[in-house]
């Protein structure tokens, strides 16, 4: 059995995907925009290390609302700036 | 859509030597400022070709008036070098990782790249001085190194073992600067040093830049004294300590002399630069004033950012003290006369409007009184020269006038213009008013309105607004006026409605069944909108009678079904609706209050559920209307019986002090008996607690139900005659709790929810034994305050008190702290069109507002369809 702990799992930490190039571009020409104008997510964040994202991929989030139920967002992953 | 232009980088330097030298148009070197005849000296520290202040004098730099010229940079040649104190961190860490000799970094290139990242992959990390172990050999010239010391604020010194012992060696800006002139180029980077714009010698100065004379103008007081500016006194104390620093350098002074001189002129440098350096006497103007140097300009709250950048000041704006007055409507605001005649508002004369605008300049800059029409200030001629309206020239002006000219015409009844009270902390702290002249001197508003600004009358100021052109006066009154802002877009419910006596009069009004006749009605109703009396509800003898329902019910729109429970409500196990005891379940059918009480439920501010149904389904305009006609029949209704609170409505009967005094005298045996237990150690402890809590938890519960209980025993005593029940009951003011203190006993005081534990050795004060944990020993307080305290009790009284001041006062600076943050993080999000929230770069925050788009002032309570109050109007029965 192995001890190593799966984030993914864990009941708060909503479901990580990363978005094929087809689905990015998508995105990004429903609302017009760069993936500079997107929120970011650091690619050292538990979450996306487990997932096996890099750099410049773009994550979806589908996460509990209060309002909506289930909300999407979409961030892309960026290096860790240091200090 | 990106913003046309992004900041891409920012560089931060230093001002090399060569810089300040190229910069400046003078050397200076007279610490004196002006002559016997006012003029400024040649190579002083006024010199003209630093710019000018006084009107008529020429720039000798740029040859531009006073007004024109921006000013020009001098320069001061410092007989030795100084620190700058604002770089003391970085000397200090350039002092400890370079090499003493050779002036490289104590680390191999090894070392610097475990640190930095390789070339390709930098990590970003900087070298720091941790990454350098104290007093090593330099890895590359092989000297011993040697611990510096630096000492606030601008002492740096070498320690040296001589026989065995420590001896400080201190180093002088002159060794300082030798140090960092060696550190190569190339070493500086890992430092996070941009050798280009920033060599570290730079940081001690060789000369110092004198800022033109247009940021440190003098003042001429009312004697014809010239007052000099703080950073002009000070440079004066720097040019005359380096002037004598110079002529004993070069008369060769013993080293003694110069180091005083060097000291000092470093301290004048220092505070130049910093006035608040800690471990530095700051240096104090001739009244003991502490000068306001370089830093002390920009910092802080009335510093040059938050004080002028990001702090306005404006015209067109007036302050006064507040007071009430309920026969205002509540979008409605009372400006006092002379407010509105020194206000004005600037008319465009069109051939339409001249004939008015002319009756508007012959009334003249005087209003005599309050219904008078009002007149005008200023008349504008279309070259714009302004024309003041004074008593000689109005009929000579007014005949002058003609299509192209503007009229400031002064403040009358209707105009609009935007309120606020400070702390604006949400949007409806300014809302938008219709003026009503006054007399008197204070700001008049509608009591209904004090919730959303957060005011009451015990000496609050507000401030008045007037906008100035036809695109504000539009955007005030469609966004901004009262009615648009009944409800909060904190919790989607209206935050204007009834308080206070409105919640106790509407009470009182609809409590029950009561009849009025006819008069008595129309007494009621005088000041609503009322047209119309209903039928009457009774007849006897010939008279006819309206109940009280029917009265409240006239104010209701039309058509209004709601069913809901009042706020004295119980919240019985069986309701038992229309028999309710309490009267306490509501019914309006077709605009009919059936039964009930209306209460801060149902018009409160905050709860209000008869002003959110009206919003609802008859709209804001309706809604204002109802608050207006509520708040004017509320008064009338409290005036009807009178309503007055005084000390013997705290009294209770001989029966009920009994009570209290056995109830107590009970807990008292309790307490006492549940401490012989835990003394005799047969306290059985409460699982994960000590004996002691488990005890004292016991106690706290005891006494806790012990004052509950004489509450009981009061309130049975006083019933809805006693005016503080009304208040409690109706949720116009106070609790039950509070009428329990008042009459039955105030009960234990806390501090940090414990009971008072903290005095003397083992006791809170000297009054009671050692050790002992009787209630009164430790802040139970069995008397009321109609009772009366004894002195004990009343220490703890104090306790208790301040713990919730400190409380209070500490809540407010941290939350106040934290809405700034907030604030200043999200003030320019945006909602887009296509429903994303987006910052002003255009990058999205949020996919959708809120996640479902939805605006909180126009969903119920967060869902996004009413649907209970939509059936309920429509089958017209509770659901």
């Amino acid at each position: 059995m192995s001890t190593k702990l799966d984030v993914l799992k864990h009941v708060m930490v909503p479901d990580h995907k990363i978005m094929s190039e087809a689905e990015v571009s998508a995105l990004l020409s429903h609302y017009k925009i760069t993936t500079e104008q997107l929120p970011k997510i650091f690619h050292d964040d538990p979450a996306v290390k487990t997932i096996g994202a890099n750099v410049d991929d773009v994550i979806r989030i589908v996460r509990m609302s209060h309002t909506a139920g289930m909300a999407e967002a979409y961030r892309l992953v960026i290096k860790r700036p240091k200090k | 859509m990106p913003s046309p232009k992004r900041i891409g980088r920012i560089e931060f330097g230093l001002l090399s030597p060569k810089e300040i030298r190229e910069m400046s148009v003078r050397k200076i070197i007279w610490a004196d400022t002006y002559d016997d005849d006012g003029f400024p000296y040649p190579q002083g520290l006024m010199d003209l070709n630093l710019g000018v202040i006084d009107p008529g004098l020429r720039c000798k730099t740029c040859d531009q008036k006073a007004s024109e010229c921006p000013g020009h940079f001098g320069h001061i040649e410092l007989a030795k070098p100084v620190i700058h104190v604002g770089y003391t961190r970085l000397i200090r860490k350039l002092l400890r990782v370079t090499c003493r000799a050779c002036g490289r970094v104590l680390l191999s290139p090894d070392e610097i790249e475990k640190v930095v990242g390789t070339e390709d992959d930098q990590t970003g990390d900087l070298l720091s001085e941790k990454d350098v172990k104290k007093e090593r050999i330099c890895p590359h010239c092989g000297d011993q190194q040697l611990k510096i010391n630096f000492e606030k604020p601008t002492t740096f010194s070498e320690v040296m073992v001589e026989d065995g012992k420590k001896v400080e060696h201190k180093l002088t800006p002159a060794d300082i600067r030798a140090r960092m002139e060696k550190i190569p180029n190339e070493d500086l980077i890992p430092l996070g040093i941009n050798p280009d714009v920033a060599r570290p010698e730079w940081t001690i100065l060789t000369v110092l830049p004198v800022p033109p004379v247009t940021m440190r103008p003098s003042i001429i007081l009312e004697n014809g004294q010239r007052s000099e500016d703080d950073l002009t006194h000070k440079l004066v104390d720097i040019i005359r300590i380096n002037q004598r620093f110079k002529e004993n350098q070069d008369a060769g002074a013993p080293q003694l002399i110069i180091e005083d001189l060097w000291e000092l002129l470093q301290y004048h440098v220092t505070t130049y630069l910093d006035n608040e350096v800690a471990g530095c006497p700051p240096a104090r103007h001739r009244s003991g004033r502490p000068l306001k140097t370089l830093s002390q300009r920009l910092k802080g709250k009335d510093g040059r950012f938050r004080g002028s950048l990001s702090g306005k000041r404006v015209n067109f704006s007036s302050r006064t003290v507040i007071s009430p007055d309920p026969n205002l409507s509540v979008s409605q605001v009372g400006v006092p006369r002379a407010v509105a005649n020194e206000m004005t508002i600037p008319v465009r004369v069109t051939i339409h409007n001249i004939d008015e605008l002319r009756q508007v300049v012959r009334n003249g800059p005087l209003r005599p009184d309050v219904n008078a029409p009002c007149g005008a200030n200023y008349v504008l001629r279309p070259d714009n020269r302004r024309l003041r309206l004074a008593d000689g020239n109005l009929d000579t002006i007014a005949d002058m006038i003609e299509p192209g000219y503007t009229v400031e015409r002064q403040l009358r009844d209707g105009d609009v213009v935007l309120f606020n009270r400070q702390p604006s902390l949400h949007r409806m702290s300014i809302m938008a008013h219709r003026v009503k002249v006054m007399e008197g001197k204070t700001f008049r508003l509608n009591p209904a309105v004090c919730p959303p600004y957060n005011a009451d009358f015990d000496g609050d100021e507000m401030n008045m607004h007037v906008p100035q052109t036809e695109e504000a006066r539009a955007e005030a009154t469609i966004l901004l006026s009262v009615h648009e802002n009944i409800l909060s877009p904190r919790f989607g419910g209206p935050i204007i409605g009834g308080i206070h006596d409105h919640v106790s009069g509407i009470f009182m009004l609809t409590h029950g069944i009561r009849w009025f006749t006819k008069e008595e009605a129309l007494y009621l109703l005088r000041y609503t909108h009322v047209e119309h009396m209903p039928p009457p509800g009774k007849e006897e003898d010939g008279i006819q009678y309206w109940s009280n329902k029917q009265v409240f019910s006239m104010i209701l729109p039309d058509q209004l079904n709601m069913v809901f429970r009042a706020s004295s409500c119980q919240n019985c196990d069986t309701c038992e609706k229309e028999m309710c005891e309490r009267d306490a379940y509501v019914r309006i059918i077709d605009g009919i209050l059936e039964v009930g009480t209306i209460d801060k439920k149902a018009i409160g501010a905050f709860d209000g559920q008869i002003v959110n149904r009206t919003i609802r389904h008859y709209g804001m305009r309706r809604a204002a209307d109802f608050i207006d006609d509520l708040t004017k029949l509320s008064i009338r209704a409290i005036m009807f019986d009178g309503f007055s609170f005084g000390i013997d409505d705290e009294d209770l009967s001989k029966t009920e002090y009994g009570q209290i005094d056995e109830v107590l005298n009970n807990v008292a045996s309790d307490v006492t008996r549940r401490i012989k237990i835990y003394e005799d150690g047969q306290l059985e402890p409460m699982p994960g607690r000590t004996v002691e809590e488990t005890l004292e938890m016991q106690i706290m519960q005891v006494l806790g139900k012990a004052r509950d209980l004489t509450g009981q025993i009061a309130g049975r005593h006083l019933g809805l005659g006693n005016s503080a029940v009304v208040m409690a009951v109706s949720g116009a003011r106070g609790s039950m709790l509070n009428l329990t203190q008042m009459a039955g006993c105030i009960g234990q005081q806390s501090v940090r929810g414990e009971r008072i534990v903290r005095g003397y050795d083992d006791r809170t004060l000297p009054h009671f034994r050692k050790g002992d944990r009787g209630s009164d020993a430790h802040g139970f307080i069995a008397h009321s305050y109609k009772g009366g305290l004894n002195p004990t009790e009343f220490f703890f009284h104090a306790i208790g008190g301040r713990e919730g001041l400190v409380d209070t006062a500490v809540r407010t600076s941290q939350s106040g702290y934290l809405q700034r943050r907030l604030i200043n993080a999200l003030q320019d999000l945006k909602v887009a069109y296509d429903g994303t929230v987006r910052s002003t770069g255009g990058r999205i925050i949020q996919f959708q507002y809120g996640e479902d788009s939805t605006d909180p002032t126009k969903s119920a309570f967060g869902d996004p369809v009413d649907v209970k109050g939509i059936v309920e109007s429509i089958i017209k029965e509770e659901v």
